[in-house]
């Protein structure tokens, strides 16, 4: 016992990385079990109906039925998928959805009321290039629904799958861009650098977030984001009455409920990376530094909450729609965005 | 510590080339050279270049890659591959065996010329080596004309692409 | 201790592993894959050149590289999708004659 306590004591650092880890793996599950109870609550308010309302006071643990029932299910597998694409495409999907977190900044630093010899900044890690891995990484999650769409062999999987990967790999394009514009104000790739820039007050009421410089720019990034990640009205090769269910038809059990976290933790990836670039990260009135973790927990959550009210609320684009869309109008819209900011920047010496 | 990274990654990336070339189905290729491809990232972290660790994820494993595998699922390759044997995959025996020696002695040849410097040491990093705003100076400074001649390139290349793959009005 | 040359030397493999695949394989598109593995040899090259040199040109030359390679890469594919309508075979001995 002795010696565990005192590895313990001379490792905290370490040990307090391993507990963050965890700590944000776990967070982000318990997002997504949220998320499945906010969506079908708010859709059911919209739609002017009850929504979950048996299971658990006031249907509060509708998730957790939601979550036994994909467990139990029996696992299905058309005859001739091949097999090893087939397991491997909802992996890639959830690992790539999961992965973008590791850059992203939820407070301020810490010493745990004086636990840690040494301040522990909220976030997994930050490098000088986190949102280029951001970016990598969501470029990652093509794959898995490409493959799926191909290892089902099934013809609704395939088109399904093809053009859902159309549409990302497109609205890639304006995504990027949209961050480039912030990343040309802030001087640098780090989102911990870009959230620290945000700190401050205009007259002492207005907060220095991005969002009222770059107006645009938000604008552009949440379109992009919502098209990335296959929602709301962008959500044509998905949909229910279109075409089945697109690439994840075949799946069943385990490997569909991979397919459904790995989507609302993208939505989650979006919202966050947002509220660190435009919205402030973890600034806000009211509460210490080392309480901004809440504040970014309620700003993250008030972007879903505005995907989920879209989803509900607008009709959907046809596919040619959606692609002319990101192609003819959003793309053109991001790029002056960014040759305007470029030129105020260099013009006015920021 | 670096060392041992070294090998791990480096024996992912050459395993994984292997098989590239090495076997029957050309989906399996592509996916396999996209793990090479991050094998060759985490090498590229190694080597304090994250910038191009991660540009290399985006265009290579990002973009390339997906471009390969509409292909290889627009010409549904994988039916002609399941059956495919050795004589189908890399010819004759003759060929075979030619082209296996020729590869050993180009390998032992670059192994050679490529070692001739006295074993080096990796110098000490200069400060600011990795940084993002380094490279774009260098790069629209120094080296602005070969990237406008690049920018040209993927015009032309983009254009070529859409003329030589696009339906014939003909026929 | 890790030296330059286990880089370069990695390079040379790679590098001979992809010519391996250009020559011998009867398949276009794993030929085309194993050009990919040559640029990326290359690549490995030049970044640990430039850090063994302590300035940042070998990562921009790496730009350069990855940019050709993915116009290459669209055009040879765009080649050979029409090559296949042609023929209905991705094996280069198929495509023997000068003039169909």
């Amino acid at each position: 016992m002795e010696s565990i306590a005192g590895w313990v004591d001379a490792n905290r650092t370490l040990i307090a990385h391993l507990v963050l880890i965890g700590a944000v793996f776990f967070l982000l599950q318990i997002t997504a079990a949220v998320l499945v109870y906010m969506e079908r609550k708010v859709a059911a308010v919209i739609q002017q109906r009850h929504g979950p309302w048996l299971v658990g006071p006031r249907g509060l643990l509708q998730p957790l039925a939601d979550i036994l029932k994909l467990i139990m299910k029996e696992e299905l597998r058309p005859k001739g998928a091949d097999v090893a694409l087939f397991y491997l495409a909802p992996i890639l999907s959830a690992a790539a959805a999961f992965a973008a977190f590791s850059v992203v900044p939820f407070g301020a630093e810490t010493t745990l009321f004086g636990l840690l010899d040494e301040p522990l900044a909220l976030g997994i890690t930050d490098v000088n290039v986190a949102l280029l891995v951001i970016f990598a990484v969501t470029s990652m999650g093509v794959y898995g629904i490409v493959l799926a769409g191909w290892a089902s062999n099934s013809k609704y999987s395939l088109l399904g799958g093809l053009r859902s990967a159309a549409q990302m790999i497109s609205y890639e394009l304006s995504y990027g861009l949209g961050l480039a514009a912030v990343v040309i104000m802030a001087g640098s790739l780090s989102l911990r650098e870009i959230v620290g820039q945000q700190s401050g007050y205009w007259f002492g009421f207005i907060p220095q977030w991005y969002v009222f410089i770059q107006p645009v720019g938000f604008l552009v990034y949440m379109i992009a984001g919502v098209a990335e990640t296959n929602r709301a009205p962008f959500d044509f090769p998905e949909a229910e009455q279109e075409l089945v269910a697109g690439y994840h038809t075949e799946y069943s059990s385990m490997s569909f409920a991979l397919f459904f976290l790995a989507e609302y933790i993208n939505m989650a990836t979006v919202s966050a990376v947002a509220v660190s670039l435009f919205l402030g990260g973890w600034h806000g009135p009211f509460l210490p530094e080392w309480l901004g973790w809440i504040w970014f927990l309620v700003k993250v959550f008030a972007l879903l909450f505005f995907y989920i009210w879209m989803r509900w609320t607008l009709p959907r684009y046809r596919y040619d729609q959606l692609m002319e869309f990101g192609w003819k109008y959003l793309l053109p819209i991001a790029t002056v965005n960014l040759l305007v900011t470029a030129a105020i920047t260099i013009y006015m010496g920021w | 510590m670096d060392l041992i990274l070294f090998y791990v990654f480096g024996a992912v990336a050459v395993l994984a080339s292997i098989f590239v070339v090495g076997q029957r189905n050309p989906m399996y290729s592509v996916l396999l050279l996209i793990l090479s491809f991050g094998a060759l990232s985490a090498l590229y972290v190694l080597l304090d270049a994250p910038f191009v660790a991660v540009t290399q994820i985006i265009i290579y494993a990002g973009a390339i890659m997906v471009l390969f595998l509409f292909v290889v699922m627009l010409l549904n390759a994988q039916k002609e591959e399941k059956e495919a044997t050795a004589r189908q995959m890399f010819g004759g025996p003759g060929p075979r065996r030619f082209g296996a020696v020729l590869s050993v002695l180009l390998a032992a040849q670059l192994g050679w010329a490529l070692t001739q410097i006295r074993p080096a040491l990796m110098g000490d990093a200069a400060p600011g080596i990795s940084s993002v705003r380094e490279i774009g100076r260098r790069l629209f400074t120094d080296y602005a004309f070969a990237f406008e001649a690049t920018s040209l390139l993927i015009l032309v290349s983009m254009v070529g692409a859409v003329v030589l793959a696009g339906r014939r009005s003909e026929s | 201790m890790l030296t330059l040359n286990h880089f370069l030397l990695l390079s040379g493999v790679l590098f001979a592993i992809g010519t391996a695949g250009v020559f011998l394989r009867r398949n276009l598109i794993t030929v085309l894959l194993s050009v990919e593995v040559m640029l990326n040899a290359v690549n490995l090259s030049f970044v640990a050149l430039g850090r063994y040199q302590g300035n940042v040109d070998g990562q921009i030359i790496t730009f350069f590289v990855m940019t050709v390679a993915a116009a290459e890469a669209a055009v040879g594919l765009a080649i050979l999708i029409a090559l296949f309508r042609h023929r209905e075979s991705l094996n280069p001995d198929a495509y023997t004659s000068l003039k169909w």
